[in-house]
């Protein structure tokens, strides 16, 4: 009984830590609807700053708090420059654009991380007056982390009254219902934004602050932290500050408890959570419908023609290339553009979804993956041949893709996006942990070509045909009526109810068949490497998804392909040259970012038309 | 970056043009041979950073010593990103657009195998480095993959020894859930009921990789009232491990056995809060001193203006390794070299060390001590070098756990 | 028989009793107007007909055939067409495109993955613009339309399954006067011809008295005038609803 007690204390310290962090993103996301990659950056800052300025300063109690509190002023005044220097330029960009910019500034946060503190872990002193523990039931317990439990209700409640008794607050949350509005009453938005960022980043410095006395600083903490953060957003629904609270309770005892009945249950009980919430609730414990953003306004999705006569000789003649070249290649060469080829069709399939479909997917890498399980099973298990596994990959990921998608196509923005992420981390974790079947992190490997197909040449153009195959098909569904019907439920779901088309039907078969088209890509990923590991099915996977589609463009079809040849290539080439990679090509993207706000292909679509004319 | 390699080809626009590019495959007498390593180097600095400073050192030693039959040999460096899929990716171009003589690295078990598996299939030497995982050289082991450092097997054996001797019966277990923490733990497990048939295990904890809710699981495990608790986790789990345990007392009137805990790596950045008494394996750098080590220890001084870690032991031995075997090898041809690797002997850093040619394994072995404080600092003491060799099961047993072709 | 028959609808908003016993029905035809007071119950009464609210109460008969509660995209496979208060188009599409759409749907081809729309069903569509005066605008993105070609564009969608009863929740809302008369007079002349019958809600009055048959009138949810143009225009109570200062009109 006293255990349980102190395992119920144990979860809500937790839980506290766990909402510092997740209050700040909710707020950010509640006004300015930025998924905010860089968030656990932050937290990360804050954690080094402090450990700087608590070192620095001289010890004691001023020291020590003054220390967290300068840390957190200062990651503040990072996510401020941020905001100004960076997402203010693309507030009006397409929909989870945002989310590039910010997946730039962690790749330049890591790598700046690294260069200023060192590689090596570092631990912080505890705090003063709350080294020691406590008795509770005659069990020890640590002062900090009562301290702790008492943080997270503290900040809570200052930030209510922060947000109910102020008239800066009155905005802010009058923000988070109805942003038009807002802007429409003569509020000054960009002061509003701009301080909601320095709020949300001061949260979630002060989050990484007060672990100094608790964990290790180290340069894994961004991204550990960034899923279960978002994790607790969304359960609680977004931009819902007392719904953060009660998600971050509900997961800091549920872990708490959990590794009692299962030890390994760690790894996706976050993700079955979510699960089971977004799937009985699908705006989160406290969240609300989002206004309907789409309406019969002018910002209408752009149109999709057949391509301009430059853009089909320029397709053409990168396709006569990659039949005429690669002969005269080498090995090494050949397997980069197999890659190359996987890359595209995976992009080209998330594509569909996030562009004709109207819906985003975090977890897209789970199809993909799924298809390099599906193959890579067949071989191990059923000797099959390459061409069966090759056969096995859609299917599977197929099937899967109709089982999760019926889920996820029910919900829609962000919740639908994390949902899917939910399912992809709960097969990952299948693939992690079943390791009779899957091996487990090890993997599967000696998934190697047929004979026929050794030769690096003839995968090469096996892969070419399947994946060019598959993405022109894919093109050639947006051309036809169920790409129209996916597009007309997303351009007005009022008016596609209203002449027949079954929104949901549609979105769940568009969603399959995404997946199937993904595990063709995964599966013929995992004959180009002989191995398949769970880490295809991770979140790094579908973030490198996402980007490529986000990157190339979601507005356009040529987007994905030719944002997952630059990615792909780019990234290819930078790991190749210097181990400054992350910062590279964080920069990059950044850069793109604010120079072509609609993608690379949708900036040269615009520079098309605004030569030619309107379409 | 210092010791990459300059003079590459510079960027080509196109990506994959580069073995277009790439010189012809006959080369002059005296122009370097050249070896691939790929490593996470992004994904995990804090142990390979002084990996590869060891590594450029010992380059540099042996090159100034003549290099291989006066030929230099010169290191490709490639950044896997801690991704397995890319660790094959990059092997190829090593392989077939850098021409390297042989593949060398890895630190997760998982690129680590792959890597094995690509080495394989392309029929190309490689010599693993750090990865742990016992499958490298049992469960899929082959004929052209090699492993330097004591496996997750010896080093669970090494500590079995000592735990054995201690008057305890009840055991818990806390390990990363993965495959090292899962087999490290399946091991001792399986050693220690051997060994002592009347040891209970009365509570396991699987904290995912760098995620520990160390307060809870510290409870968890204190509930379970252990006698004795069997440690896997390292880095910053450890580290919040440590600090909720002691501040818990959950180590107070408990032994603690903990695997590569005596490790600089891990051990240093507890500071002062370094917990006493464990039982560990490690690396007691500033004691050890056999002329051999002293003298790798003074060198890596010099150049870097640090102490080694094990990372270090590890980079520098294996390209030690490397120049042994370039010397006995009478040809760069894989086939040869992998003839030359096995059974190959060389003075390592920390003795000498022989890989196996049974299983592919060195012997390469690790040290056992205790930790104790001092100078407000973690370190070990009454260590001993556990020579890897008398730590690996019997050939017989060996010869099951290695597919036999 | 009458297209459409409704009998004894209701609904309520947590408490507050929004439509409350309406019945009347539409012939083959005809041209029915509901009109009544900001917040009469108008809008809902609408939603209710197609499906997109449910009733509390009540029942909606489309050619005999109960519909109460249907999806929308079911009743309107039963051939009801709908037009709605804020044009709802799809944005991203060509006009021509929009009305194929709605015949696709009509003739169940949008599972189709491999034919290109561009070439199914175009005749048909250009027919429905052209009969609409909206031909030349085929090829223009919805995106960029002006409202009241919108509005026809909607009503050429509605028109693609040959519906048998016409849903316009104001047709002519933002449309200019002359617009609203064109629009009104090309919609009275094709349900004429094919016999649709059309129910609309209007706020502009010459439309409602120039176009339509027959008047319904909604006050606080109840129906308190039925009747030809003539008559409803000459009901005391219909005055008092629209011209009575905002006196009560009877104690509820």
């Amino acid at each position: 009984m006293e255990n349980l007690v102190l395992q119920a204390l144990s979860g809500l310290a937790s839980a506290s830590s766990l909402f510092l962090v997740a209050s700040g993103l909710t707020v950010i996301f509640g006004v300015s609807r930025v998924v905010n990659f860089a968030h656990g950056s932050f937290y990360m800052l804050g954690a080094y700053l402090a450990y700087t300025l608590v070192t620095q300063l001289p010890r004691g109690h001023l020291g020590f708090w003054g220390g967290v509190v300068g840390a957190a002023l200062l990651v503040g005044l990072i996510g401020l420059a941020v905001e100004v220097l960076l997402l203010r330029r693309i507030y009006r960009a397409p929909e989870l654009f945002q989310l590039l910019a910010t997946f730039g500034v962690v790749l330049i946060v890591q790598e700046l991380t690294q260069m200023v503190w060192g590689a090596q872990d570092l631990l912080g002193p505890r705090a003063p007056g709350l080294r020691g523990s406590t008795e509770i039931l005659g069990l020890r317990f640590p002062l900090y982390e009562l301290f702790l439990i008492g943080v997270g209700p503290v900040v809570l409640g200052l930030l209510l009254l922060l947000f109910h008794r102020t008239r800066w607050g009155t905005l802010v949350r009058a923000a988070t219902q109805d942003r038009e509005m807002v802007g429409a009453l003569g509020v000054n938005q960009r002061m509003l934004f701009t301080s909601i960022f320095f709020l949300g980043s001061l949260l979630a410095g002060l989050g990484g602050a007060l672990q100094l006395p608790r964990e290790s600083v180290n340069l894994h903490m961004d991204l550990s932290i960034i899923t279960e953060a978002f994790v607790v957003v969304v359960v609680g629904g977004l931009g819902s500050l007392t719904g953060a609270a009660l998600a971050a309770l509900l997961i800091g005892e549920m872990h708490a408890f959990g590794i009692l009945i299962a030890p390994k249950i760690t790894l996706v009980l976050v993700f079955l959570v979510m699960a089971l919430v977004l799937v009985v609730r699908p705006h989160g414990l406290l969240g609300k419908p989002e206004a309907a953003a789409r309406g019969g306004q002018g910002s209408a999705e752009p149109m999709i023609g057949p391509a301009p006569g430059p853009l089909r000789w320029l397709a053409l003649t990168a396709l006569g290339l990659a039949v005429v070249v690669p002969p005269f290649l080498g090995d090494y060469a050949l397997s980069v553009l197999t890659e190359l080829a996987t890359a595209v069709l995976f992009a080209a399939s998330l594509h569909l979804i996030m562009g004709p479909g109207g819906m985003a997917s975090f977890g897209h890498a789970a199809y993909f993956g799924l298809g390099a399980y599906g193959a890579a099973l067949a071989a191990q298990w059923l000797g099959a041949p390459m061409l069966v596994g090759l056969a096995l990959a859609p299917l599977a990921a197929g099937v899967f893709g109709l089982v999760f998608g019926y889920f996820c196509v029910r919900l829609s923005g962000v919740y639908a996006a994390m949902l899917t992420l939910a399912f992809a981390q709960i097969a990952w974790s299948v693939a992690f942990q079943w390791v009779e079947v899957t091996g487990g992190d090890n993997g599967i490997l000696g998934v190697w070509p047929d004979a026929w197909a050794a030769p690096k040449l003839v995968f090469y153009y096996l892969a070419l045909a399947l994946c060019l195959g598959a993405t022109l098909l894919l093109r050639r569904v947006v051309h036809a009526p169920f790409g129209y019907a996916l597009r007309a439920q997303r351009d007005s779901a009022l008016r596609a109810e209203a002449i027949g088309i079954n929104a949901f039907r549609i979105r769940w078969l568009g969603f399959a068949l995404a997946a199937a088209a993904a595990g063709i890509a995964g599966g013929l990923f995992a004959y180009g490497k002989g191995s398949v590991f769970p880490t295809f099915m991770g979140i790094p996977r579908s973030v490198d998804a996402l980007l490529m589609v986000l990157l190339g463009g979601v507005q356009t079809l040529s987007g994905p392909i030719i944002g997952a040849l630059a990615f792909t290539g780019l990234q290819e080439q930078l790991v190749r040259l210097t181990d400054l990679w992350r910062l590279i090509l964080g920069a990059v993207i950044v850069a793109l970012v604010l120079f072509f706000p609609q993608g690379l292909a949708g900036a040269a679509r615009a520079r098309w038309e605004a030569r030619h004319g309107d379409a | 970056m210092v010791g990459r390699v300059i003079g590459r080809r510079q960027i080509l626009a196109g990506a994959g043009m580069a073995a277009l590019a790439a010189p012809g495959i006959t080369r002059a007498q005296g122009e370097a041979i050249r070896i691939g390593e790929i490593n996470s180097y992004t994904a995990q600095p804090a142990f390979l950073q002084p990996y590869r400073n060891a590594w450029l050192l010992a380059q540099e030693q042996v090159n100034a010593a003549g290099g291989i039959n006066g030929r230099r040999i010169e290191t490709v460096f490639r950044d896997d990103a801690g991704r397995p899929e890319d660790a094959v990716r990059l092997a190829g171009e090593l392989v077939n657009a850098e021409k390297v003589a042989l593949l060398a690295g890895g630190f997760l078990s998982n690129v680590g195998l792959a890597l094995g598996d690509f080495a394989n299939q392309n029929k190309k030497l490689f010599v693993a480095s750090e990865p742990l995982t016992d499958a490298l050289v049992w469960g899929k082991g082959n004929r052209y993959t090699f492993r330097l450092r004591a496996s997750t097997y010896m080093q669970s054996a090494m500590l079995v020894e000592e735990a054995a001797k201690l008057p305890v019966k009840r055991w818990a277990t806390v390990a990363p859930n993965y495959e090292y923490g899962q087999s490290a733990v399946r091991w001792f497990k399986e050693l220690l009921s051997r060994a002592k048939p009347d040891v209970q295990f009365v509570a396991e904890q699987f904290p995912a990789l760098g995620r520990i809710d160390a307060g809870a699981t510290v409870q968890a495990l204190a509930a379970a009232n252990p006698e004795a608790i069997f440690n896997v986790t390292f880095g910053a789990d450890l580290t919040n491990f440590v600090r909720q345990g002691s501040t818990r007392g959950l180590f107070e009137r408990r032994r603690v056995v903990s695997l590569l805990t005596g490790e600089p790596e891990y051990l240093d950045p507890l500071g002062d809060e370094a917990p006493e008494g464990w039982i560990v394996t490690g690396y007691p750098w500033e004691q050890i001193d056999t002329p051999v080590h002293t003298a790798f220890r003074e060198a890596y001084r010099r150049r870097w203006n640090d102490y080694p870690r094990l990372g270090s032991v590890v980079g520098f031995d294996t390209v030690m390794a490397i120049a042994a075997l370039l010397k006995k090898s009478p040809t760069l041809e894989t086939e040869a070299l992998v003839d030359a690797m096995t059974g190959l002997q060389f003075q390592s850093v920390l003795g000498p060390v022989q890989f196996r040619a049974i299983d592919h394994q060195s012997t390469m072995g690790a040290f056992v001590g205790r930790t104790v404080l001092k100078n407000g600092k973690g370190a070990m003491a009454e260590w001993r070098y556990a020579d890897g060799k008398d730590y690996l099961p019997s050939d017989d047993v060996v010869r099951t756990l290695r597919p036999q072709t | 028989m009458a297209t459409l028959e409704v009998a004894g609808l209701e609904k309520s908003f947590g408490g507050v009793r929004a439509v409350q016993g309406v019945s009347f029905a539409v012939s083959p035809g005809e041209m029915l107007a509901l009109i009544g007071p900001n917040g009469a119950g108008k809008s809902t009464c609408f939603n209710m007909l197609n499906g997109q609210l449910k009733p509390d109460a009540g029942a909606v008969r489309l050619l005999g055939c109960d519909i109460t509660g249907l999806a929308p995209r079911q009743v309107w496979r039963l051939g009801v067409g709908r037009t709605f208060q804020i044009t709802a188009t799809f944005g991203s599409m060509t006009v021509l495109e929009n009305v194929q759409m709605a015949l696709l749907s009509h003739h169940r081809r949008l599972g189709e993955l491999w034919r290109p729309v561009a070439r199914m069903d175009a005749a048909p569509a250009r027919a429905l613009l052209e009969r609409l005066g909206m031909a030349d605008q085929a090829a223009r993105p919805c995106g960029i339309l002006a409202y009241g070609d919108l509005k026809r564009v909607e009503l050429a969608i509605a028109l693609a399954n040959e519906p048998k009863l016409l849903l316009m929740d104001e047709p002519t809302a933002g449309m200019a006067p002359q617009e609203r008369i064109s629009l009104m007079a090309l919609t009275a002349g094709i349900a004429r011809e094919s016999g649709i019958a059309v129910l609309f809600t209007e706020h502009d009055m010459d439309v409602v008295f120039g176009h339509a048959d027959r008047i319904l009138v909604l006050d606080r949810g109840r129906l308190i005038a039925e009747g030809a143009p003539a008559a409803v225009r000459a009901d005391p109570r219909v005055r008092e609803v629209y011209l009575g200062s905002g006196a009560v009109t009877g104690a509820h």
